[in-house]
């Protein structure tokens, strides 16, 4: 049973890993209708712009974050100026199309500025078991229960910073009057700019937060592998998840992100070893695929509304 | 034009537009109309005939259609507009009620409500009283208040979108086809409204309906228009007596023509184009 808990826990913490990714396309699927696929090149840049900056620039760790933040912040903005707004009232298919060359420019630019060098990052957090840390900073661990004795600190430690990230954005979603125009937004943007919400504005503010969003999970990402070119890839992890708690749901992002994660370990020590092992790659997309057939607007997500 | 000495009250000014959507579709062919302060002026046409793209000229929500003014200019309390943003229009004071309601379907009625006053910032207090008073108006939007807009019936949707365009504190609401898609009851209900709000906070209204009957009821003026140009005007009594009008937009056939087929032959002989 306590095997079987430690499992759970790891599952669900990197999980919120998942969640992370997720919640950047959330941010602007909701917003704007657009599937971003160059979501995952976003968190590669974020990464490498704040590795690159301390690197190469010498910036200090906190000199780095803001030069990062205000870099995505920059690119959100233009890519929503220049790339997005000519194509306003597009089909989504266009849209989706357009975000897919998008990648291809922001990992490139992303090389271009910082090299193709595989470097590590360094955020102070120790990576390693919860007991050992506590016992590092002289702490008594007689009273943490076993099961949690094995959780990686890094791990908790990235789930707290998701979680808080998620708490803030939820928030400011659902009572500031900026946000409640980002909902509105969302479900009418004609609608909305009859009543007076600037487009634009609201627009460059989604691809801002997404562009934080995507540093968040940059530095999360890069801190626990590594800021390397493989980080791209993170953002298919991200589908199963957004299948799982629908594409406009920032609470389905999370939930999905956390049940993706926890499946995906269980199924990798329970049912694993009937399949040879190394299911975790594939084992969230087939239950994603199944889950698609039962609701296909996923767990949280908005139902479309049909009567007139 | 009939009223030319009330020009220089006019609170909103059309002097003689056209509008071309996609830089070749030629909508509206030269449309001058006036609305004066306090009234409300009623925009009347078949399906097609060019409202709701006239309204749209003045909101500037033509813009995001690839429609464009083309010529003549559009005046409201004096200054030029054509050039305008939507939202510096609403916080002018010019907002436009869309033909179909567009209520922010997963928002709850009161959060509609609330996205009309966007413009107007953070006056919480201001915006707590207008919405006060926007239930005041409208009691049943406030029973409904947590409910998804989309949920709630066409009636309340039409009173949510009206509530919504209250909250932005206008003082001209470009209202399109109010009545459509609504039992008579209900017609007359969100019309009496109309006029209470026009009597009652000074709000002027430009109407665009299908509904001759009921929209020169309530209406000071109205206007005819026809394949993109405007046909006839006058003050609503006139236009309700007038016997075109009566025979095609009210459906009274004067006497000598009782079948339908001959209307249709007549009406094919004697087009609107003045
Ligand atoms: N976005 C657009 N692009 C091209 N043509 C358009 C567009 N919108 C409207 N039109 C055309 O302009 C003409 C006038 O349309 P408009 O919607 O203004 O008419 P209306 O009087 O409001 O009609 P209804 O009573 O059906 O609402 C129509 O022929 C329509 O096909
Ligand atoms: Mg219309």
């Amino acid at each position: 049973m306590s095997f079987f808990l430690e499992v759970l826990i790891g599952g669900l913490l990197a999980g919120i890993m998942y969640s992370l990714v997720a919640l950047g396309f959330v941010l602007i699927y909701k917003a704007s209708g657009v599937f971003n696929f160059a979501q995952g090149a976003m968190v590669f840049f974020a990464a490498l712009t704040f590795v690159g900056a301390q690197e190469k620039l010498g910036f200090p760790i906190w000199a780095a974050l803001i030069f990062s933040l205000i870099l995505m912040i920059i690119l959100g903005v233009l890519t929503e100026k220049v790339v997005l707004r000519p194509l306003v009232n597009q089909p989504p298919i266009s849209l989706f199309m357009v975000t897919i060359g998008l990648t291809f420019f922001v990992e490139g630019l992303a090389q271009l500025m910082w090299g193709t060098k595989v470097y590590p990052l360094e955020l102070g957090i120790p990576d390693e078991p919860i007991a050992i840390t506590l016992t590092r900073w002289g702490l008594n661990t007689d009273a943490v229960p076993n099961v949690l004795k094995e959780i990686n600190s890094f791990d908790l430690i990235a789930a707290i910073v998701a979680g808080t990230l998620v708490a803030a954005l939820a928030i400011f979603f659902q009572i500031t009057r900026v946000g409640r125009a980002l909902r509105a937004v969302a479900d009418d943007h004609q609608a909305a700019l009859s009543v007076g919400i600037p487009l634009k504005t609201i627009w460059a503010i989604v691809w801002s937060v997404a562009g934080f969003v995507a540093l968040v999970a940059g530095l999360m990402w890069g801190a626990r592998n590594g800021v390397q070119f493989a980080l791209v890839f993170v953002a298919l992890k991200a589908l199963p998840v957004l299948i799982l708690g629908g594409f406009d749901s920032v609470p389905g992002a999370i939930v999905g992100g956390l049940i993706i994660g926890a499946l995906e370990k269980l199924a990798e020590v329970y049912i694993g070893p009937y399949f040879g092992g190394g299911i975790e790659i594939w084992f969230a997309y087939v239950a994603a695929l199944l889950f698609l057939l039962v609701r296909p607007e996923g767990l949280f997500g908005e139902k479309q509304i049909d009567r007139v | 034009m009939g009223s030319k000495d009330n020009f220089v009250k006019a609170l909103l000014n059309i002097n003689n537009i056209e509008v071309i959507y996609d830089h070749v579709i030629l909508v509206l062919k030269g449309i001058s109309l006036h609305v004066n302060e306090g009234q409300i002026v009623a925009l009347l046409g078949a399906n097609g005939a060019g409202k709701t793209t006239t309204l749209k000229a003045v909101s500037n929500l033509l813009q995001t259609e690839r429609g464009e003014v083309t010529k003549g200019f559009i005046e409201y309390k004096g200054d030029r507009i054509e050039k305008l943003t939507p939202w510096s229009l609403v916080k002018k004071g010019v907002i436009q009620v869309m033909e179909g309601r567009h209520c922010f379907q997963h928002l709850s009625v009161e959060e509609n409500l609330l996205t009309g006053a966007f413009t107007r910032g953070n006056q919480k207090k201001a915006i707590k009283n207008d919405l006060e008073k926007v239930y005041n108006y409208f009691p049943r939007l406030k029973e409904r208040r947590r409910s998804q807009a989309g949920y709630t019936s066409g009636g309340e949707q039409q009173m949510t979108a009206i509530g919504r365009a209250l909250m932005a504190n206008p003082s001209m609401i470009l209202l399109d086809e109010p009545s459509m898609g609504l039992a008579p009851q209900l017609v007359e209900e969100i019309f009496e409204i109309v006029k209470t709000l026009n009597q009652k906070e000074k709000v002027s209204f430009l109407l665009a309906e299908q509904n001759t009957n009921i929209a020169l009821g309530y209406a000071d003026y109205g206007y005819i228009l026809e394949n993109g140009r405007i046909v006839m005007d006058g003050s609503a009594n006139e236009l309700s007596d007038n016997s075109d009008v009566k025979e095609f937009y009210l459906g009274i056939a004067s006497a000598g023509r009782k079948s339908y087929r001959d209307g249709k032959h007549y009406r094919r002989r004697k087009r609107w184009l003045a």
